[in-house]
């Protein structure tokens, strides 16, 4: 366990030094807050009877954190250490392979935890969006049980990604997408049913449902078992096709 | 003691149709630094590779520090150190942080200052591993493969497109491995490399062993034919002998009896490089 903290503690130094990595996964979240804010700051959503855009976008926005720190961050880089040589060269240690994976975990969830802390405290100073201190467990159980998914599916996706260069452009067209049609860029009421459904299909609006409601007080329960049920199990699939798939040498070479 | 670090015997590896390995038999003692020579896919790093246990053999016998490759665990991995041909290292941690990553990787690691000044990085110990020459990043590497304290260390071309100078400090670097007493394997496909490394040496070309031997006697260039060259009436003449003392006075005699210049005259011994050239191309 001292040999995953060790592996953590760095994985942690390469994150916060790595420009990219600061800019996309802390950095773009925010500007996209300011942005929704700014633009549509004063008209309502029409979900749970009529809410701010900005409650809605806080939550939205988190969910795109939360995705962008796993899965999005993992497959980049994963993909670039796998054919950098570095996965390789440390399989040629002691170092169990598990310890390796576990620290980048680790890392990913926790880059995900303070993405919380720092989109909701951004949400109440600069927009009045209420923090809902009593639900906290069942938001900190939603994105803990999130990120862990997608980090599965971010492991399992690097063995789609065949090159460095590739890594963006595949990672960014899966995600893109699915931001829009599972109404984390657009908000729900203005959506066809027709996209809803699709979206249904994949984790990220599952996800997106989960977080909204452990994070917008409303009438049903704080953790909503059922979409967190799908992203689990999205996330075990994404599991089982990592350590079928995953690989340690470079592809190229 | 006296047990072989590394035995090979018989070994293969194929990729479909085509065979990388050809049946190599090999042996590396202990405390030597064996090179292992031969040009651009001749089957080096395939058999390097499976040596570090990274790939499977097709056939053959294979022993390193006493285990399978293919079946060591993790005691194995505590004894030995691996220089991957081509392996970038993270440009965003240090010098120190690097070698004290892979420090926290084993159970008795060497301390990390020493190691780093081992490597002669001691005024770069705090810069990051992004802001270095590739032959500095070559050093980094070494002293990752060495921070574990193995009593094998695989290199597999350790200054491959380096410039002269970058060159030289990395071949510092690995004379000083001979220091500490460790066993080494070497891939390189530069003569002068291996001449200046190893203590013994094998060629390999197209997946078979074609000479091995000390630098000096690789390819029994002692008893290979000298040529002699001079320049008559403005011709070049060339002779091949393989009594080059004799051949010379005779040719000396006549022209000093006929009172003329052998203009340009030289005796000219095959170098290692011929050797090579002429092993490796024949095939």
């Amino acid at each position: 366990m001292s040999l995953v903290w060790h592996q953590f503690r760095y994985d942690q130094k390469v994150f916060w030094r790595n420009p990219a990595s600061v800019f996309f996964t802390v950095a773009f979240p925010v500007i996209l807050l300011l942005i929704f804010a700014t633009v549509f700051g004063d008209q309502t959503v029409d979900v749970r009877g009529g809410i701010e855009t900005t409650t809605y976008y806080v939550p939205a926005i988190i969910t795109l954190a939360v995705i962008s720190a796993t899965m999005q961050s993992l497959a980049m880089s994963l993909v670039i250490a796998r054919e950098d040589g570095r996965l390789k060269r440390g399989r040629g240690t002691p170092m169990p392979s598990w310890v390796f994976i576990a620290g980048r975990i680790g890392n990913s969830i926790v880059v995900a935890l303070m993405m919380l802390a720092l989109i909701a405290a951004i949400g109440r100073l600069l927009y009045g969006v209420d923090i809902p201190w009593d639900r906290l467990p069942a938001i900190v159980l939603t994105l803990v049980v999130g990120a862990a998914a997608f980090c599965c599916l971010g492991i399992a996706l690097t063995a789609a990604i065949p090159s460095q260069d590739a890594a963006a452009p595949i990672v960014n067209a899966l995600l893109l997408p699915l931001y829009f049609l599972s109404g984390v860029f657009i908000p729900d009421d203005q959506l066809p049913s027709g996209v809803i459904h699709f979206a249904d299909a994949f984790p990220i609006r599952h996800f997106f449902e989960a977080f909204f409601d452990a994070y917008v007080p409303g009438n049903g329960a704080a953790v909503s078992w059922d979409n967190l049920a799908v992203v689990a199990v999205w996330g075990a699939v994404g599991l089982l096709l990592a350590a079928r798939f995953f690989r340690w040498t470079p592809r190229a070479g | 003691m006296s047990d072989p670090v590394i035995s090979i015997s018989g070994l293969r590896k194929s990729y479909g149709e085509v065979e990388a390995v050809r049946g190599i038999d090999l042996e590396v003692r202990r405390g030597e630094v064996f090179a292992f020579l031969g040009p651009n896919g001749a089957g080096k790093t395939t058999t390097v590779e499976i040596l570090e246990g990274y790939r499977k053999r097709s056939g053959g016998e294979v022993t390193v520090l006493g285990e399978d490759p293919e079946r060591a665990g993790r005691g194995w991995r505590e004894r030995i150190g691996i220089v991957l041909q081509s392996c970038r290292l993270d440009p965003y941690l240090t010098v120190r942080e690097s070698i004290a990553l892979y420090a926290g990787y084993y159970r008795a690691p060497r301390p990390i200052e020493e190691t780093i000044a081992h490597v002669g990085l001691e005024s770069k110990a705090d810069a990051r591993v992004g802001s270095l020459s590739g032959g500095q990043c070559r050093r980094v590497d070494v002293g990752m493969a060495l921070i574990g304290d193995p009593d094998l260390l695989f290199l597999d071309e350790p200054t491959t497109g380096f410039d002269p100078s970058a060159r030289r400090q990395a071949w510092e670097t690995i004379a000083g491995l001979r220091e500490l007493g460790k066993t080494v394997l070497l891939t390189t496909h530069y003569m002068d490399e291996a001449q200046r490394l190893a203590d013994r040496v094998a060629v390999i070309a197209k997946g078979e062993i074609v000479a091995r031997g000390t630098p000096e006697s690789l390819g029994n260039r002692e008893s290979r034919p000298a040529r002699i060259v001079y320049r008559e009436a403005g011709r070049e003449v060339s002779l091949e002998t393989t009594t080059p003392v004799r051949t010379l006075n005779e040719l000396t005699g006549k022209a000093l009896a006929e009172g003329r210049e052998l203009e340009g005259l030289e005796v000219v011994r095959p170098s290692l490089e011929d050797v090579y050239l002429e092993l490796t191309e024949q095939r």
